[in-house]
C-alpha cells in the first residue's frame, strides 16, 4: 500500500506538467485534465484512507523511502514520504476539497482564455501542497512550503494585467518569504543540534537538547508559520491575496495553504512541548490574531477580504489550540477540517454571488439577493451558521473545544486566553451576520447606480455602458458550481457532529500528536453555554445595526476604530514606517558610514600609499651610482643582520 | 712546495706584509688615478701581487691563471678599450651627486668595519694545509673535480663563455648603412673641398723628434697642427717644443760658427719674433 | 702567520672596490673596481681553500675567473656600444632610464 503514496503527489504533478508544456492544443481539454489528475490523487487518497482504517491504531503509519536526495558522508537527506494519521487527515483535506474547487472553477473560469494554465497551476499547488504534507523530514517539507508559496504567488498574480493583482502577488511572496526564512533557520539550527532533519529522530530527541536550542528552533517555525497562514505580524499579506481569482482564494488562502502553519507546528509538537516560552509565544499570536482578523472582518465592505479577515481569525483559533500542547493539538486538526469545509464554501458562496452580479464585490451594492440565488443562498447559509458556530454544525464542535482548551491552559493565562477566545467568538457571530443581512437581505442596493465617494473615485459605471447605469441580473450560477457548494455545505453541517461522535477525530489523531485532556476551571457546559450567549448576542448586535436599519450603499465615515479596522488595523502603515522608511534611513545611514569610515579607511590607505612613494621616488635618480650606494647599503644591512643573528 | 702551502712560515709572512701593502696601494691607486691609464695599470700591479698570493697559498693553477688570463688577457682588453675610448672621456674627479662621496665613504668604512668585525671575531688560529689535497699535483686535483662534482657547473660556464662571445659581437658589430667610398672617390672630394689636397705633412723638416706627439716644424720654424694627431690635440698631450728647439738651434750654429772662426757679423736669417702668421695648411697649399 | 690576515687583506680590498665603483663616473674604472672586488674574493676564496684542506674553494675562484671574463666582455662590448652613441663614458650621463 505505501508504494501509493507517492502517486498523491505525482498525479497532480503530472497534470501541472502536462496542462503547462502542453500549449495551446489543451486548451479546450485542459480544466477536465486537471480535474481528472485531482480526482485521482483524491481517490488514491480515499483508498490509501480505507486501507488505513482497516489497520490498528498503532500500525496506521507508512512509509515510503523513494530515493537519497542528497547522501554526503553520514548526512543523508531523503525523498521519503510519511503517511500517518495527521497527513491522512490533510491529504482528503486537499485532495477532496481541491477536486470540488476543480470541478467549481470549471464554472467559474469558463469565460477566462488563460483557464488550462489556471488548471495547472491549481494542480501544482496540489502537487507541493501534498508535498508539504507528506515529508518525512524538514527539508522535504521545505521544498513544498516553497512549492506552495510559489504555486499561491503564481494564481494571486493569475490576472497579471491588474497592476493591483500583480503587487499583490509580489507583497504575498515577499512577505512569505520572511517566513520561509525562519524555516530555513529552523531547519539549519534542527542540523547543528541533532544532524537531521528527519521527523522521527528529531523529535524523538527533544528530551535530551537543552531548552533554550528548543526554544530557538521553535520560536523560528513559529515565524515561519505566521508567514504562511497570515498570523500577526506577517499578517498583511492575506487581503491582498483576495485579488486572485475566488476559486484560488477558496482553496488556497481558506481552506488549505494558509493552514500548513498550524500542520508545521502541530507536526513539530515535540518541540514545542519541550519549549514552555516558544508555546506561550505561539498562544500569544493565535490570541491575538483571532482578535486583530475578526475585527478587521468586520469592517471591510468587500465581500472577499471581509472572509479573508474571518480566515486570519480562524487560523489564529487554530494556532491559539496548537500551542495549547497535547491539549490542543488534536482540536487545532479538527477546526482545521471543519473550517477547510465551511470557509471553501463560503468562498465559493461568495465566488457565485459575484458571478452573478458582473464581479461586484462590494457588499453595499449588493441585498436582498437570497431571492435570485437560492442555492447559493442556502449553502452560504450554513456555511455561515457553521462558522458562527450555531448548536449542532461543523463549527460549533470544534470552536467550543478550542474554547474549553483554552480555559483548560489554566492560572491568568488561561482566563485571558479563554476570553479572548469567547470575545472573538462574538465579534464572528456579528461579522458573519453582518456578510450575510448585506448580501442576501434587505433592500437591492444594487438597482441604483453607484454614488461616487471619496474612497472610490471611479465606481465604474457595469459592464461598459457609456455612462449609463443598468444594473446587473443577479442569476443562479451553473451546476459545476453549485454541485460543489452543495457537497462543502453538507460537510459544514455534519463533520463536526461526525468528529466528535465518540471523540472520534481525537482518538484517530492521538497517536501522532498525543492527547490529554485539559481541567478547565470552568465546566465544559458553562463554556458551551457561554458560547452560545455570545453567539446570540453578536447576531443579535449585527441584527441591530445591519437588519433593522437599511444599509447605507455608501460607506459611513464611521468611528476611529471602524476607519483604522478598514485599513486593516493600520498593519500596512506600520510597515511601511517602520520597514520601508526605516530601512531607507537605515541605508542612508549605512551609506553615508560607507563614503566616510570605509571610502575614507580606503582613500587615506591609497593617499599616503602615494604621498610615501612620492618620497620614495626621489629615491630613484636615474644614477647608476645612486643605486650602488642603495645597493651597499643593503648589503651592509645583510652584513649587519648576519652578524647579529650569529650573536656577535 | 707543498709543505710551504701547509704550514705558515717566517717568510710567508714577511712576503705577506711587503706585497699587501702593494697591492692595497696599488688599489687605492686604481680608484684614486685620475687617468684610465694609470688606474688599468695600477690594478694589473694589484692582481700580480695576488697572483703571487695564490701560489703562496698552494692555488699553482690558479697563480698561473691569474697572470695569464686576468693580467695578461682581461687588463689588456680593458687597455685596449681605454685607448678605444677613453680618449676623449675627461674623468674630472669632481663629484656631481650631492653628498655620494660622502655616502660612498662612510659606507664603504662601516661595510669594511662590518666585514673585519665578522672575521675577526671567527676563530681561524692554523692553516688545515693543501698537502693532502695537492698530493697528485695541483692541477691533477683541479682537474679531477672539475671533471666529476662540478661537471655540471663546468658545462654551464662554458655555455656562458660563448654566449658572452657571441653577445660582445652582436654588441659591438655595427651594420654599414652606405657604400664605403672608394680612394678616387676619397682623392675627388678632397679637390672638390679645396682643402689639403696631399697627404698630410710629416714632421717638418727641422724636427728633432721623430715622436708622435711632438708636431712638425714649418720651415720658418713654427709648428704645423697638422703633424699631429687630432686625438693627442683633444687629451692636451701634444708636446710644443719648437720654440725652445729654434732657440736651441741658433744658439748652436751661433756656436759653430765661433769655433770655426767665421765670425760672420750678419745673421743668416731672422728668426720671426711674432712666430705664427704662416700657419697651418697653408703652407701646405703653397706647395 | 695566521690566516686570518689573508681575509683582512680580501676584505680590505674588497671595501676598496666597492668604495670605487660609488666614487668613479668612467665606467671602465667602475668595471675595474668591480673585478676588484672579484678579485678580493677569489683571495678569500683561495685561503678558504687552504684553510680546510680542500680543493673546492680554488675551483670555486675558478668559475669566478671565468665568469668574470664573461662579464669584463660583455660590459666592455656595452661601454662601447653606449660610447659610439652617445660619445662618453661616464655613468651619470645613462640616466635616461629614470622616465
Amino acid at each position: 500500500m505505501e508504494n501509493l503514496i507517492a502517486l498523491l503527489v505525482a498525479a497532480p504533478l503530472v497534470g501541472a506538467a502536462l496542462l503547462l508544456c502542453g500549449g495551446k492544443r489543451l486548451d479546450r481539454t485542459g480544466h477536465w485534465i486537471g480535474t481528472l489528475f485531482a480526482a485521482a490523487s483524491f481517490a488514491v487518497g480515499v483508498a490509501l484512507f480505507a486501507d488505513m482504517l482497516g489497520r490498528s491504531a498503532d500500525h496506521r503509519a507508512l512509509h515510503q523511502h523513494l530515493f537519497s536526495w542528497i547522501p554526503v558522508g553520514g548526512f543523508r537527506a531523503d525523498v521519503a514520504f510519511q503517511l500517518d494519521q495527521l497527513s491522512m487527515t490533510f491529504v482528503l483535506l486537499i485532495t477532496g476539497v481541491g477536486s470540488l474547487i476543480h470541478v467549481y472553477s470549471i464554472g467559474y473560469m469558463e469565460h477566462d482564455e488563460r483557464r488550462r494554465r489556471f488548471f495547472g497551476y491549481l494542480n501544482l499547488f496540489l502537487a507541493a501542497m501534498l508535498l508539504l504534507v507528506l515529508a518525512d523530514n524538514y527539508l522535504l517539507l521545505y521544498v513544498g512550503w516553497e512549492g506552495v508559496g510559489l504555486a499561491s504567488y503564481l494564481l494571486i498574480g493569475f490576472w497579471q494585467h491588474k497592476p493591483s493583482a500583480a503587487t499583490a502577488a509580489k507583497k504575498a511572496f515577499l512577505v512569505n518569504r520572511v517566513g520561509d526564512m525562519g524555516l530555513s533557520i529552523a531547519i539549519m539550527l534542527m542540523f547543528t543540534t541533532f544532524g537531521t532533519f528527519a521527523f522521527g529522530p528529531v523529535l524523538a530527541s527533544t528530551g535530551a537538547t537543552s531548552e533554550g536550542k528548543l526554544t530557538a528552533i521553535g520560536l523560528m517555525l513559529l515565524l515561519a508559520a505566521c508567514g504562511k497562514s497570515a498570523q500577526v505580524p506577517l499578517q498583511s499579506w492575506l487581503g491582498d491575496a483576495m485579488e486572485g481569482p475566488t476559486p484560488v482564494s477558496a482553496l488556497i488562502h481558506a481552506a488549505t495553504m494558509v493552514t500548513a502553519g498550524v500542520y508545521l507546528i502541530t507536526r513539530s509538537g515535540a518541540i514545542f512541548n519541550a519549549a514552555p516560552d516558544a508555546q506561550t509565544a505561539v498562544v500569544a499570536v493565535g490570541a491575538v490574531t483571532l482578535l486583530f482578523g475578526a475585527i478587521v472582518g468586520c469592517a471591510k465592505d468587500d465581500i472577499k477580504k471581509a472572509l479573508a479577515g474571518s480566515t486570519m481569525s480562524q487560523i489564529g483559533y487554530m494556532i491559539l489550540a496548537a500551542g495549547l500542547g497535547p491539549i490542543g493539538y488534536a482540536f487545532a486538526i479538527m477546526h482545521l477540517v471543519t473550517h477547510g469545509f465551511f470557509k471553501a464554501g463560503l468562498f465559493l458562496g461568495a465566488g457565485s454571488v459575484m458571478h452573478g452580479m458582473n464581479d461586484e464585490v462590494d457588499m453595499r451594492r449588493y441585498g436582498g439577493l437570497r431571492k435570485y440565488m437560492p442555492i447559493t443562498f442556502i449553502t452560504f447559509g450554513l456555511g455561515y451558521l457553521a462558522i458562527i458556530g450555531f448548536p449542532g454544525l461543523s463549527g460549533f464542535f470544534s470552536k467550543d473545544k478550542i474554547i474549553e482548551a483554552a480555559f483548560a491552559k489554566g492560572g491568568t493565562e488561561g482566563w485571558i486566553l479563554g476570553g479572548a477566545a469567547l470575545l472573538g467568538a462574538a465579534i464572528t457571530a456579528f461579522y458573519m451576520t453582518r456578510v450575510m443581512l448585506m448580501t442576501f437581505f434587505g433592500e437591492e442596493r444594487w438597482r441604483n447606480a453607484p454614488t461616487p465617494s471619496p474612497d472610490r473615485p471611479s465606481a465604474e459605471p457595469a459592464a461598459g455602458t457609456g455612462g449609463e447605469y443598468t444594473p446587473p441580473h443577479p442569476h443562479e450560477s451553473p451546476k459545476v458550481m453549485t454541485l460543489p457548494m452543495v457537497v462543502l455545505a453538507i460537510g459544514s453541517v455534519f463533520a463536526g457532529g461526525l468528529f466528535s461522535l465518540n471523540e472520534a477525530f481525537v482518538k484517530w489523531l492521538e497517536p501522532v500528536t498525543s492527547f490529554a485532556h485539559g481541567h478547565s476551571p470552568v465546566s465544559a457546559t458553562t463554556v458551551t453555554a457561554a458560547t452560545t450567549v455570545v453567539l446570540f448576542l453578536g447576531v443579535g448586535v449585527a441584527w441591530l445595526m445591519y437588519g433593522r436599519r437599511p444599509v447605507p450603499s455608501l460607506a459611513p465615515r464611521g468611528s476611529l476604530l471602524t476607519r483604522a479596522a478598514r485599513r486593516d488595523l493600520l498593519q500596512d502603515d506600520f510597515n511601511h514606517i517602520v520597514f520601508v522608511r526605516g530601512g531607507g534611513h537605515l541605508t542612508t545611514t549605512l551609506v553615508q558610514l560607507d563614503h566616510t569610515l570605509v571610502d575614507g579607511a580606503v582613500n587615506g590607505t591609497a593617499a599616503s600609499m602615494g604621498g610615501l612613494s612620492g618620497l620614495l621616488r626621489q629615491l630613484q635618480s636615474g644614477f647608476v651610482r645612486s643605486y650602488a650606494v642603495q645597493m651597499l647599503g643593503g648589503a651592509a644591512v645583510l652584513v649587519a643582520a648576519t652578524l647579529l643573528m650569529r650573536g656577535v | 712546495m707543498t709543505s710551504l702551502a701547509a704550514a705558515a712560515s717566517t717568510g710567508e709572512a714577511v712576503q705577506f706584509w711587503l706585497l699587501g701593502t702593494v697591492a692595497v696601494v696599488g688599489a687605492l691607486c686604481t680608484i684614486l688615478m685620475k687617468r684610465a691609464v694609470h688606474s688599468a695599470l695600477s690594478l694589473a700591479g694589484t692582481m700580480i701581487v695576488l697572483a703571487v698570493f695564490y701560489l703562496a697559498n698552494g692555488a699553482y693553477f690558479l697563480g698561473v691563471v691569474q697572470i695569464v688570463v686576468y693580467t695578461g688577457a682581461i687588463m689588456m682588453l680593458f687597455l685596449f678599450v681605454v685607448m678605444l675610448v677613453g680618449v676623449t672621456a675627461a674623468d674630472s674627479l669632481k663629484e656631481t651627486l650631492k653628498g655620494q662621496r660622502w655616502l660612498a665613504a662612510g659606507l664603504g668604512l662601516g661595510f669594511g668595519i662590518l666585514l673585519i668585525a665578522g672575521i675577526g671575531n671567527a676563530s681561524l688560529k692554523e692553516f688545515n694545509g693543501l698537502g693532502e689535497a695537492n698530493a697528485g699535483g695541483n692541477v691533477q686535483g683541479l682537474a679531477a673535480l672539475i671533471f666529476t662534482k662540478y661537471v655540471f657547473a663546468f658545462e654551464i660556464t662554458g655555455a656562458l663563455l660563448i654566449t658572452a662571445a657571441v653577445g660582445a659581437m652582436v654588441l659591438t658589430h655595427r651594420e654599414r648603412t652606405e657604400r664605403a667610398r672608394t680612394q678616387r672617390e676619397q682623392s675627388e672630394a678632397r679637390v672638390r673641398e679645396g682643402k689639403q689636397v696631399p697627404p698630410l705633412p710629416a714632421p717638418g723638416v727641422y724636427a728633432r723628434h721623430n715622436a708622435v706627439d711632438i708636431p712638425g716644424l714649418l720651415p720658418d720654424g713654427t709648428p704645423s697642427e697638422l703633424t699631429v694627431n687630432p686625438t693627442l690635440r683633444a687629451r692636451g698631450q701634444i708636446r710644443d717644443v719648437s720654440r725652445e728647439s729654434l732657440a736651441e738651434l741658433k744658439a748652436l750654429e751661433r756656436r759653430s760658427e765661433d769655433w770655426l772662426g767665421r765670425g760672420s757679423g750678419e745673421e743668416p736669417e731672422a728668426p720671426p719674433s711674432g712666430g705664427a702668421s704662416p700657419k697651418e695648411h697653408k703652407e701646405g697649399a703653397k706647395k | 702567520m695566521n690566516p686570518v690576515y689573508y681575509l683582512y687583506l680580501a676584505a680590505l680590498l674588497f671595501t676598496i672596490g666597492a668604495a670605487g665603483v660609488l666614487i668613479r663616473r668612467n665606467a671602465i674604472v667602475v668595471f675595474m673596481c668591480i673585478e676588484l672586488m672579484l678579485n678580493a674574493c677569489n683571495l678569500a676564496f683561495v685561503t678558504f681553500s687552504r684553510l680546510h684542506g680542500n680543493l673546492d674553494g680554488q675551483i670555486i675562484a675558478f668559475f669566478t675567473m671565468v665568469v668574470a671574463a664573461a662579464e669584463v666582455v660583455v660590459g666592455l662590448a656595452i661601454i662601447v656600444t653606449i660610447f659610439r652613441t652617445r660619445h662618453t663614458a661616464s655613468v651619470d650621463d645613462a640616466s635616461l632610464m629614470k622616465l
